[in-house]
């Protein structure tokens, strides 16, 4: 029995006058997982997650969740959805628990269900203790966590997160993370979330890179990994500089990295030799001092560049 | 009630309405500065308009013709002057408004047979007050004229019991004394339901866009008209509250009677706010920010107040421009509520502009509706 997609969105397409903004972009969501968005800045994220909830409207393409057409029955459909925009959007003005308040009610939550509703999902985030202080004099991390709070208070079974960490410091983000994990575990529910950072991508179960509002890779972030699995080598020694630009020279190496004090280099193909050759190449000439040359599993990182770079093509 | 969204919705636009207190007093207050302001300075009753005499005449006759202007309090005599580059000066440097210039020889002229002459002087920078001391002046000295006149005929042996061949006689209705003030509270009641449901409601639809709150409101499963009412509800409210400020300040200060049933004011004053609220809703839907929307909706309400007889009488007007003003439904609440208000009239005395605004009101609140998506493009 194929179970039912949260979100089964096909062939998005959205345009701003001539830019192309999402381009037949596919998205699908299982329950019980998190599909990551991966993709710079301007690759159409934000829009892709606008569109899945019928923020703004398709140029082309279908959505459906939970089963329901976005199109028709866009308000029926979005009682399913939780949604937290990039930017924080909760009333300054309003206190924690005022806000959680409205958005429970306005999202058809009666005078007997709010309430508890509202604890709960608060002392989830851990935002209890400050329900009644103003949101506009909340952290930035406690802001996202109010954020995450109003897109849950309705048990939506689908969750769609436009950047939800941008701004906040990592020890936030790993919080924030771990809540997200334990909601998808234990209630089963679909989220799709956007992030710049790989770090955030490879918690994903499934992710899906973009570029210029088109999808140009896409899997578990281990099989994503597995396609350039020989092809990256790990170069470490002095001056970095130096060996950075004897290695765009080398034969074979399609792109360097520097990743803080190491270098990565891609090969255009898994040869076995790629390291040994790399040595001498960079050896020879002198004046270089190579600590190390050693073949590595890519990182997502590596991936994403890759295929920005266009590698691959997989449709 | 499957509504708690609309309720939750108008308790949250109250929630900050209450808690933004500089906002909040403008509205309470604004209405009762404009109505000083206008009440009070925006009076075109002319009064003890400064006036320099240059008499050299200076005979029994002359002061008896002194005593008529003084009399009146149009005029105070501030100055008199031996020369006429006084006057003139006194003029020029606007110390004095008008100047009354009496020849040599008046008395004498008077009490002969010959007409006797005497110059006035009026000061025509500004329009209206020339316009009143120019018919003061004519007046005061016909009556003057008339009264020498008996009394020759009636050393003449003509006796006139104190009867003109013809008799005028006035009555003005509804505002007997000519108050300016009964003309402009109706019409402050007017401008400020229009400006301040139109800018405030603009404001409060724009803010959430401003503010990226907008994004959060449209994945909810509130409909487009439940937002509509929503946000123009606890506006309503407000301005019908304005309403009453303005009526009860406008009697106690003014004494500006309500002589029309207070019920049919404040129900024709909801269908009135029904266009102004659709103006600033559909300000709302082309504007980004609040400034622009504060922007347009003075771009409509500055020649709603000049073409709907708020400061100028519209028989007054060029024919094309009272075409215009028929676009302004403005024009037919000022109408309707100065009507109510003075004349205490029922609805049948105002029923075409009632039918107007009414069409008006539907129609803007129809457009705006329309136009109002819960989209960000």
């Amino acid at each position: 029995m194929a179970e039912l997609n949260l979100l089964d969105a096909r062939g998005l397409s959205k345009s701003f006058g001539a830019v192309k903004a999402v381009d037949g972009l596919d998205l699908l969501v299982a329950p019980g997982e998190i599909v990551g968005l991966v993709g710079p800045d301007g690759a159409g994220k934000t829009t892709a997650l606008r569109l899945v909830c019928g923020a703004l409207r398709l140029d082309a393409g279908e959505v459906s969740i939970v089963g329901i057409d976005l199109r028709r029955e866009a308000d029926r459909a979005r009682e399913h959805i939780g949604y937290l925009s990039q930017r924080f959007s909760m009333y300054e003005d309003l206190s924690v628990l005022e806000n959680i308040r409205f958005f429970a009610e306005v999202r058809g939550l009666k005078q007997d269900e709010w309430e508890p509703r509202a604890r709960e999902i608060l002392d989830f985030v851990g935002l209890g203790p400050f329900a009644d202080r103003r949101a506009g004099q909340l952290s930035g991390g406690m802001k996202q966590k109010l954020g995450l709070a109003g897109a849950l208070v309705h048990h939506p079974k689908l969750l769609l997160l436009d950047e939800p960490t941008g701004g906040v410091d990592p020890v936030t983000r790993q919080d924030f993370w771990q809540l997200l994990i334990r909601r998808v575990a234990t209630e089963g529910v679909g989220v799709l979330v956007s992030t710049p950072y790989m770090d955030e991508a490879a918690r994903c179960s499934r992710v899906i890179l973009m570029q210029k509002g088109k999808q140009v890779a896409a899997g578990t972030p281990a099989s994503l990994r597995e396609r350039l699995a020989g092809r990256i080598l790990e170069v470490r020694g002095t001056p970095l500089a130096e060996l950075r630009h004897r290695s765009a020279k080398l034969p074979g190496v399609e792109d360097v990295q520097t990743f803080g004090d190491r270098l990565h280099l891609r090969l255009a193909a898994a040869t076995g030799e790629g390291a040994q050759q790399a040595q001498s190449g960079l050896a020879a000439g002198g004046g270089v001092n190579i600590e190390l040359v050693r073949l590595i599993p890519p990182q997502l990182e590596d991936v994403f560049i890759a295929f920005a770079a266009g590698e691959g093509k997989d449709g | 009630m499957q509504n708690s969204r609309l309720f939750a919705l108008i308790r949250k636009e109250f929630i900050q309405i209450l808690r933004d207190p500089r906002t909040l007093a403008l509205v309470l207050v604004i209405p009762i500065m404009q109505l000083l302001l206008l009440g009070y300075a925006a009076t075109n009753d002319v009064r003890n308009v400064p006036m320099a005499v240059f008499d050299q005449d200076r005979s029994p006759a002359s002061r008896e013709l002194l005593d008529a202007y003084r009399a009146a309090d149009y005029f105070s005599i501030a100055y008199d002057v031996t020369t006429e580059a006084d006057l003139q000066r006194l003029i020029e440097d606007g110390k004095a408004g008008l100047g009354l210039i009496i020849p040599p020889g008046f008395g004498a002229a008077i009490h002969g047979s010959e007409p006797a002459a005497v110059l006035f002087i009026i000061d025509g920078s500004d329009p209206s007050v020339a316009a009143t001391g120019l018919s003061a002046a004519q007046l005061i000295g016909q009556n003057f004229g008339v009264k020498v006149q008996t009394q020759r005929l009636a050393r003449s042996g003509i006796p006139l019991n104190g009867a003109l061949p013809l008799q005028v006689h006035t009555q003005i209705w509804y505002n007997p004394d000519l108050h300016d003030s009964y003309f402009m509270v109706p019409g402050i009641i007017g401008m400020i339901l229009y400006a301040i449901t139109s800018i405030l409601t603009a404001n409060a639809v724009v803010r959430e866009r401003e503010r990226g709150t907008i994004e959060q409101l449209i994945i909810t499963p509130i409909r487009p008209w439940e937002l509509v009412v929503g946000k123009i509800a606890p506006y309503t409210i407000l301005a019908l509250l304005n309403t009453v400020e303005v009526l009860v300040m406008g009697s106690l200060l003014f004494g500006v009677p309500i002589r029309g049933s207070l019920f049919l004011i404040l129900a024709l004053s909801g269908v009135f706010l029904l266009t102004s609220l659709g103006i600033g809703l559909l300000a709302s839907t082309v504007a980004n920010t609040q400034q622009e929307a504060m922007l347009t909706v003075w771009m409509t309400m500055l020649p709603a107040l000049f073409l709907s007889g708020f400061f100028f009488p519209l028989q007054a007007m060029p024919k094309p421009l009272q075409i215009i003003s028929y676009l302004f439904p403005l024009r037919y609440y000022l109408n309707i509520i100065r009507t109510l208000m003075l004349k205490g009239t029922s609805i049948l005395a105002v029923w075409p502009d009632v039918l107007a605004m009414t069409v008006f009101g539907i129609a803007l609140m129809a457009l705006a509706s329309v136009r109002f998506r819960k989209r960000l493009d």
